[in-house]
């Protein structure tokens, strides 16, 4: 066991401190994307979310091994790095690069699975903020069985034209882009018959409906198709090979929902708060009921987020068993997130249940928003419960489920 | 012995459900948190007050119904199942209790005979006695009263205004007197309102038990206490039978999901939280009726057990919907925010459990 990332990297520590340094209180002109998540002090310079993300990749900071022909950094991977960079900027209390399932889901397979011009066209822009990306997987009838999706494809004249339903669908009145997973064989079995496209979202054909979530933003949407035709190229892999080009995805997504260093954040915020709050005049983090609850927590992240060290360490130590480590990732993280925020409500008793724009709202109302949307993300990304089953069956090796008859 | 509600608190229950089940669905429930039909709002409030919901708790002799808070809590179960967008825990329950308790004879029949007759409402902040938030204080003197009150239940629209100070006296002001001014909030409940109280040397009316004695505040609290969390059982339960419903028709794997472990053991692990609670709120009820000496210790029981227990049901019966339960369109978040609320208002579940150990001289 050494902790220690070696002088070469204390150095980059050190050059990324001074960076973090110089750009305090950097903020946007254009609003995020997820309200109320986080309000970065407006202390220094403005700029648009697409300047930041070229800032950072300029430096290195962000998309650091993906070459510079495909608008990234260029450098070799080094995850020890990315660590880095995170932590300070967290620790800095500056904005990370932009996330999203452009950047998280579809670069990473892009650049594992698509074809060169795929990767020249496709990701530069998304790297750099200015193509949005929205997940087309799930269906009404299709969610934790998404492989039961019903949204067809048919090749007529050199073209895709599709025809179907996307739901849940996250950002996508945003988005310019849409990865969707389309059944273009329907004659081959449920798995086999998939394939992964690449749908422009002002292609006619498809309409975005909005669809408000509990906590009253359109967080989501419904996507419907109705005849819409892409180029027979906007394809990644081959026909009916979608279903592992999706896996592929999954995992990304599943490691993004939950990252560690934003919950270290949070418990740090929840600290200042619990010690700026006062009932009857004695400040929160005096109160031992909420000392204890607090600490409990704060364990619990310190857990999580040494778990994700040692997911890391396996990667860079051959023959490092952590699979479980690495698949209890989504379901600790989501549900420790839902806690952690809940908690937040709950020791600012009435003042917690604030929302909107309410006189005396705390923190723009973020505890309590966060609280609902990570019951949300508790079920999007494969629920709790397939979580629980995908860690039974393929960690623990326990016998499936019996499958109903004739299914 | 018998442990159970009666036939006529199961018959008005009853009643109150089809009300609401008729005239507040959840469509004009979500026009009304929008702000869009305000006109329905006050129908469905006149409705349940012809049922007789303004003076349950009011004695006969000031024209109430004289009904006990047993009988309160069996509609407050009603009005949570259905997510009432109406005035009930302040104005029908802790207002009352406070005046029958800590009143003069003047004050009762001044008072209570114009509730009865619904021709004044009273909204209540006692958020002063229970925990002050924001450095709120209230400073009362025998006929002026000035300050800050947080979270006033039901002051929306009421005429009057019931509070208290840190030490549990209780005065009523009327709304329009000058000096006043009304600062509404918005919590994540919308069916209810909570309101800002800031005064400044206001005409006060001071009921008089209540200067040399908490019976009176200690009563309306613990009442109040029970009736949000008989509130909180009946939008848990409405929540399980949601979520019970779904699971049974809804299918995933070429299988209706309720016939998934996973599934059935979220169901029945709700439905076995939620039994027992039944049981403490109507004994809480029972003691506060009839066994005065147990009845501020289960009052907060009940209070402090349905808000850990409802905190839970509202996420499970959420993730048993998936990501429909997510969407405003199943609404299931009213009732998630419902017991949100009722889960902090007089006192959240850590605080209550301290003075249920004060109480008891641990
Ligand atoms: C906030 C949010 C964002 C989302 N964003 C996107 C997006 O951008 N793109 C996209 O494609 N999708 C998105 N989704 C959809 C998400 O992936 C699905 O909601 C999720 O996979 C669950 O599917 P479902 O909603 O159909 O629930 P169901 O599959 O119907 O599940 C209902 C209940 O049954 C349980 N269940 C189902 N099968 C089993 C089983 N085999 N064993 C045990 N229990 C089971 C579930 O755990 C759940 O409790 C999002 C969802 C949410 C909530």
């Amino acid at each position: 066991m050494d902790l220690n990332y070696g002088a070469k990297y204390e150095d980059f520590r050190k050059e990324v401190r001074e960076f973090c340094k110089e750009w305090k209180g950097v903020n946007f002109k254009d609003s995020a994307k997820i309200p109320m998540t986080q309000a970065f002090e407006a202390t220094g310079v403005t700029m648009s979310r697409s300047e930041w993300q070229s800032t950072l990749i300029e430096k290195g900071y962000f998309a650091r091994s993906v070459p510079k022909e495909y608008g990234g950094f260029g450098g070799e991977s080094d995850i020890i790095k990315n660590r880095i960079i995170a932590s300070e900027f967290s620790n800095a209390n500056i904005p990370a690069a932009m996330g999203g399932q452009g950047i998280d889901m579809l670069v990473p397979t892009l650049l594992e699975l698509g074809t060169e011009e795929q990767k020249k066209r496709y990701i530069k822009p998304t790297l750099h903020g200015e193509m949005i990306w929205c997940q087309g997987y799930s269906e009404p009838n299709a969610g934790s069985d998404l492989a039961s999706l019903q949204t067809k494809g048919e090749l007529v004249n050199d073209s895709w034209v599709i025809n179907g339903q996307k739901i849940w669908t996250s950002t996508a009145q945003y988005s310019q882009m849409m990865f969707c997973l389309v059944r273009t064989e329907p004659d081959a079995q449920k798995h086999a018959g998939i394939s992964y496209l690449l749908v422009p979202m002002d292609t006619p054909g498809l309409e975005i409906r909005p669809l408000v979530d509990m906590t009253l933003k359109a967080g989501f949407n419904e996507v419907f198709f109705t005849d819409v035709t892409i180029p027979k190229g906007n394809i990644i892999g081959k026909r009916g090979e979608g279903w592992a080009v999706a896996n592929a995805t999954l995992g990304h997504e599943r490691g993004s929902l939950t990252d560690p260093n934003a919950t270290v954040n949070r418990v740090n915020s929840l600290i200042d708060r619990m010690k700026e709050e006062r009932l009857d005049g004695t400040r929160l983090i005096d109160i031992p009921v909420y000392r204890d609850k607090l600490i409990s927590i704060q364990a619990k992240v310190m857990a999580f987020q040494s778990n994700s060290l040692r997911v890391l360490s396996s990667k860079l130590n051959k023959g490092q068993d952590t699979k479980i480590a690495g698949m209890i990732q989504k379901l600790v993280g989501t549900e420790l997130r839902h806690e952690l925020e809940g908690f937040a409500v709950d020791i600012m008793g009435e003042v917690g249940t604030l929302y909107e724009d309410s006189p005396h709202l705390r923190d723009s109302g973020s505890w309590q928003f966060l609280y609902m949307y990570y019951l949300g993300l508790i079920i999007g990304g494969g629920t709790s419960q397939i979580q629980k089953n995908i860690i039974s069956e393929r960690g623990l090796g326990m016998p499936k489920e019996p499958k109903a008859q004739g299914v | 012995m018998y442990f159970g509600l009666s036939e006529d608190q199961i018959f008005f229950q009853e009643n109150v459900s089809k009300f609401l089940e008729d005239q507040a669905s959840l469509d004009i429930i979500r026009s009304i948190t929008e702000g869009d039909s305000l006109e329905l709002q006050g129908e469905i409030h006149s409705g349940l007050v012809n049922l007789g919901l303004g003076s349950l708790l009011i004695p006969e002799e000031f024209g109430g119904l004289g009904l006990d808070l047993l009988f309160a809590t069996a509609v407050s179960q009603s009005l949570g199942g259905g997510i009432a967008p109406i005035a009930f825990t302040g104005s029908y329950i802790m207002a009352p209790l406070a005046i029958i308790f800590g009143g003069n004879q003047i004050q009762k029949e001044r008072y209570l005979t114009q509730m009865s007759k619904n021709s004044i409402r009273i909204g209540v902040g006692f958020s002063q006695y229970i925990g002050a938030r924001d450095n709120s204080t209230i400073e009362m003197n025998s006929n002026k009263i000035s300050g800050r009150s947080l979270f006033v239940l039901d002051a929306k629209d009421a005429t009057h205004l019931m509070l208290s100070d840190a030490n549990g006296v209780i005065g009523l002001v009327s709304k329009n007197s000058s000096g006043i001014e009304i600062v509404e909030l918005t919590t994540v409940d919308k069916t209810r309102s909570y309101s800002e109280v800031i005064l400044n040397n206001v005409d006060v009316d001071v009921l008089e038990q209540t200067t040399s004695s908490n019976d009176a505040i200690n009563k309306a609290v613990d009442g109040g206490r029970i009736i949000l969390a008989a509130d909180s059982i009946g939008a848990s339960q409405r929540l399980i039978d949601k979520a019970v419903a779904y699971s049974k028709e809804r299918k995933q794997f070429g299988r209706v999901i309720g016939s998934f472990q996973a599934v059935k053991h979220m169901c029945a692990e709700m439905a076995a939280d939620l039994e027992p609670c039944y049981s403490l709120v109507w004994h809480a009820a029972y003691c506060f009726d009839n066994s005065p000496d147990e009845a501020r210790l289960m009052a907060c029981h009940a209070k402090s057990h349905v808000s850990e227990i409802s905190k839970m049901i509202a996420k499970k019966a959420t993730e048993v919907h998936g990501g429909m339960g997510f969407t405003d369109l199943m609404g299931l978040h009213y009732w998630f925010k419902r017991i949100g609320v009722n889960r902090h208002t007089l006192g959240a579940p850590e605080l209550v459990r301290e003075e249920a150990a004060n109480i008891q001289n641990f």
